[in-house]
């Protein structure tokens, strides 16, 4: 077994996940390094959001075994494991019930950080995520789609853990709202280098945010490339989906990798 | 009018009857919410217990509540005292609004509000008391209210077991065919009924989710 150097921020090891007798995940081996962006892309029912969820244990993996940060999870304290890493899912998962500020002030304030300390927190968050300071008071059914997904974003950022998980965060987005929202997330990337495992089904959105692409496919992962190998892979599932949605992709693989 | 009549003429009976009502109400409610809340948390977190704990409220439902009553009068301690044995007869009758309104509520939060909270690492007893208790709060309250409406009209049938309330005059009225003394616990029982319905349902609006 080869071990890098340093330790790759998220591993999975022979990995599999069974249910109810079905294997939603089988064998499943990835390394993720620390600051890449690594998109899971696959249709619906291929294993990705299981995956995810195999990272930050709200499923645990039924063999094999999962590393964050070199530590195996089944072996972390699942609340600090969790803390540790931002999770953004569609339409943000927002608690309808707090206003913007607690919403993305709310790791931080369960961690016990000061009143000032989270105000000046969140004050930075909205002006990193392009949130107008006057949100802060406003409750989630009172922004947009987008907005919304914004504030997901900024909550997730908001104890500024090393890893972020994003579970088709644009995914419920019109097409220009989703433009803005993946250019602004790769800007926000270039300064804060996190690692992210993000999920989608859109081959587009996957070329253009993904340092790599991991294909799943029935619960497997049939292979793992940068945006250019996967756009000229021979894998017949790869080519699959450039046959079916490629068209256009070539301009926007050079941004997603700078 | 002769009821008003009447009720002026024995007003501070009247007041003393209404005040065991509201204390007979008031305590098994009290005492309904307390048992009830907890339980139909656990039942919205433990699908296995679902039906049996929700079965039991059932069944007591369905025993006639003047046969509830008499059933009790042969348990010690309980027995001793009427407001007791009508405080806990009470009290049973109106957990099953409580627990599944509170189960109800719960289940109804969206799950994938649960699913962030659990992902950002909430742990279970800030999940509960600072999402899922929140979120369920009016349709708890709305359990609460029915539960209060129900045990306001119960309790009336105390007076059959010497318990006191406003049932008294229901009884006696009925004993001496005066409509007028059967009206004199009715109207009271009736209004406080309003009263209680009103005023939680007040409360269940304030405290509506955004």
């Amino acid at each position: 077994m080869s071990q890098a150097v340093a330790s790759p921020a998220i591993e999975f090891r022979d990995v599999s996940f069974t249910v109810a007798g079905a294997r939603v995940i089988c064998d499943l081996n990835l390394q993720v390094q620390s600051g890449e962006i690594v998109v899971l892309l696959g249709r619906s029912g291929s294993g990705k959001t299981t995956t995810l969820k195999l990272v930050n244990r709200l499923l645990s993996p039924t063999a094999g075994e999962v590393r964050v940060r070199g530590m195996q999870t089944s072996e972390t304290d699942v609340i600090r494991l969790r803390r540790g890493i931002g999770y953004v899912i569609q339409d943000g998962g927002l608690f309808p019930h707090f206003t913007v500020e607690r919403n993305i002030g709310l790791v931080p304030r369960i961690e016990g950080w000061r009143e000032d300390r989270i105000h000046l927190r969140v004050a930075e968050l909205l002006r990193l995520t392009g949130l107008d300071p006057e949100m802060a008071s406003r409750y989630p059914r009172q922004l947009s789609g987008g907005q919304r997904q914004r504030v997901g974003v900024a909550r997730a950022l908001a104890a500024d853990p090393e890893i972020l998980l994003m579970d088709e965060p644009f995914g419920a987005l019109d097409p220009l709202t989703r433009d803005d929202l993946q250019r602004e997330f790769l800007g926000l990337q270039k300064k804060l280098r996190k690692t992210v495992v993000f999920v989608t089904h859109d081959l587009h959105e996957a070329m253009r945010l993904g340092c790599r692409i991991a294909l799943m496919e029935a619960g497997r992962l049939v292979m793992i490339a940068t945006p250019e190998q996967f756009l000229k892979s021979d894998n017949p599932w790869a080519a699959a989906y450039v046959r079916a949605f490629g068209q256009g992709c070539e301009p926007q693989s050079t941004e997603g990798t700078s | 009018m002769n009821v008003v009549r009447f009720i002026l003429q024995n007003r501070g009976q009247v007041l003393e009857l209404t005040g065991e009502h509201v204390w007979l109400v008031g305590l098994s409610t009290l005492f309904a919410t307390l048992i009830g809340i907890p339980l139909g948390i656990l039942i919205a977190h433990r699908p296995r217990l679902h039906k049996p704990v929700l079965t039991s409220a059932n069944i007591i439902q369905t025993v006639p509540s003047l046969a509830l009553f008499g059933f009790l009068l042969p348990v010690p301690w309980l027995g001793d005292r009427a407001d007791r044995l009508a405080i806990l007869a009470l009290t049973l009758y109106a957990l099953l609004p409580v627990i599944r309104n509170t189960y109800t509520g719960i289940r109804g939060v969206d799950p994938a509000v649960v699913e962030a909270g659990r992902g950002m690492g909430l742990t279970s007893s800030q999940m509960l008391f600072q999402v899922e208790l929140p979120l369920a709060m009016s349709v708890i309250l709305s359990g609460v209210r029915t539960a209060l409406v129900i045990s306001v009209g119960l309790a009336t049938i105390a007076a059959a077991i010497g318990a006191g309330g406003l049932g008294e005059f229901i009884f006696r009225g009925l004993a001496m065919v005066d409509a007028r003394v059967i009206l004199a616990g009715a109207i009271p029982a009736a209004l406080m009924a309003i009263v209680a319905d009103l005023g939680l349902g007040w409360l269940e609006r304030r405290l509506q989710p955004q």
